[in-house]
């Protein structure tokens, strides 16, 4: 694992990381995209022998120990969305980007029922129509991101 | 390297793989008292995370503190100084009522109350799960932090210690769902319980009889029946009742007296019980 393209990618996760656990003023709050699912997607479409399920379940539950979730939610939801990318990987880059977009918000949608699922039957929670904002402002977000990361891959030559 | 068939047979073999195990921390998690020894040696994994999270905000703060004109900063130390001179004299009348009351005790033969030791703690800029209501503190086992300790501020009770890592901890705010907390009423010591209803502002008094003398404004403090909060720290008053003769119980609602979303510095109790041997034994 001493390779340089791997120490890119995770690179790229840790300032995913760092992002997901700087707080936003308390009204934006609500609205602040997945980045760390939103990267994962991005490294498990571009490359998918090298981010796989593995490294979404790793890096969930680092995610579950930085943000106090109960261990295993955050690895369970994020193979599962991960699992989806990486076996339709070929179909999914084919679309332009503003398609991927669409179909990035049924990928997070899925995610955040299956996560308020978890929680619901760990913590007993009750559901809000707030907690699907992060969809939407997700797949916005995923043109940005797609373009910002493939320039850093092009850039750096990971394979 | 674009592999031309994709490896589909591997994926769902790796999927099981990952939802079993998963499954098997989550349960762990919740059923079983190892993994809090599994988190915080796994926390000092995710320390530098929080370091680096922490930094915009500190950097914040530090220049907003080194661009404040000296005028601003030497009216502060004034009022703060006589802040401090108030206190300081109230500590006096505390320090004779404190010693008055052990040798009271010592008559009765019932144990004496010890100090309770102290320590300050800053809250980290670190978001937390939006479905829990939990905040980080810089302290943690090496600093002789241990689950369980009660968490205060200036005002009254925050909530308590849940998670320990190296150097940083995360404390359960007594708002939080899964939180409860044993309380008294102050007016005439009616023992009750104050549990979190989620909301930042508001928690609640499940299963209240109707026939319980609780009225608004009242002043829960706590009972010190947990063994987890020190007795007589202030915790919420109540805001809202609705007696509702046709449901089994009253519908108790009330505000935390500790600012809960204005948090900036904590203290943390540990609580002690010690004997006192009197005098004629």
């Amino acid at each position: 694992m001493m390779n340089r393209h791997y120490w890119l990618i995770l690179l790229s996760i840790f300032v995913a990381l760092v992002a997901a656990l700087i707080p936003l003023p308390r009204a934006l709050q609500p609205f602040q995209p997945d980045w760390v699912l939103l990267i994962l997607m991005y490294w498990s479409l571009a490359l998918p022998h090298r981010v796989n399920i593995g490294t979404a379940w790793v890096v969930g539950l680092l995610m579950d120990l930085a943000i106090g979730s109960p261990l295993g939610v955050h690895s369970l939801t994020y193979s599962v969305s991960i699992y989806i990318t990486a076996s339709n990987y070929q179909k999914i880059r084919n679309y332009s980007v503003p398609q991927q977009s669409l179909l990035i918000a049924l990928f997070l949608a899925l995610y955040h029922l299956l996560q308020f699922w978890v929680s619901h039957f760990l913590i007993d929670i009750y559901f809000l129509p707030q907690y699907l904002w992060p969809v939407l402002t997700g797949s916005l977000s995923w043109v940005w991101i797609f373009l910002l990361l493939r320039k850093y891959r092009r850039h750096f030559r990971i394979r | 390297m674009n592999l031309l068939f994709g490896r589909n047979a591997s994926l769902q073999l790796r999927l099981i793989i990952a939802v079993v195990l998963s499954g098997l921390i989550m349960l762990g998690d919740r059923y079983t008292s190892g993994a809090s020894t599994i988190r915080t040696s796994l926390n000092t994994f995710v320390s530098p995370l929080f370091y680096f999270a922490n930094m915009p905000s500190e950097f914040l703060n530090w220049s907003s503190q080194n661009l404040d004109s000296r005028e601003l900063l030497l009216a502060e130390n004034a009022s703060l100084k006589e802040k401090q001179l108030l206190q300081n004299a109230k500590l006096q009348e505390f320090n004779f009522l404190q010693s008055e009351n052990l040798k009271l005790r010592a008559l009765l033969n019932s144990s004496a109350k010890l100090d309770n030791k102290k320590l300050v703690t800053k809250i980290l800029s670190i978001h937390s799960n939006s479905y829990n209501q939990q905040v980080v503190i810089n302290k943690g086992f090496l600093d002789n932090v241990v689950e369980g300790l009660a968490v205060v501020d200036d005002l009254g009770v925050v909530g308590k210690v849940v998670q320990v890592g190296s150097s940083t901890s995360r404390v359960l705010l007594m708002t939080d769902n899964t939180h409860a907390i044993p309380v008294r009423v102050l007016r005439n010591n009616i023992k009750t319980v104050v549990e979190g209803s989620g909301k930042l502002n508001q928690v609640e008094l499940p299963h209240v009889p109707h026939s319980k003398d609780i009225r608004m404004g009242d002043i829960l403090v706590t009972s010190g029946l947990g063994e987890v909060f020190p007795e007589g720290l202030p915790v919420a008053t109540v805001t809202n009742i609705e007696r509702d003769e046709g449901k089994p119980f009253a519908k108790v609602y009330a505000q935390p007296i500790a600012q809960l979303d204005r948090i900036r510095l904590l203290v943390l109790l540990w609580s002690q019980q010690a004997e006192v041997i009197s005098n004629d034994e």
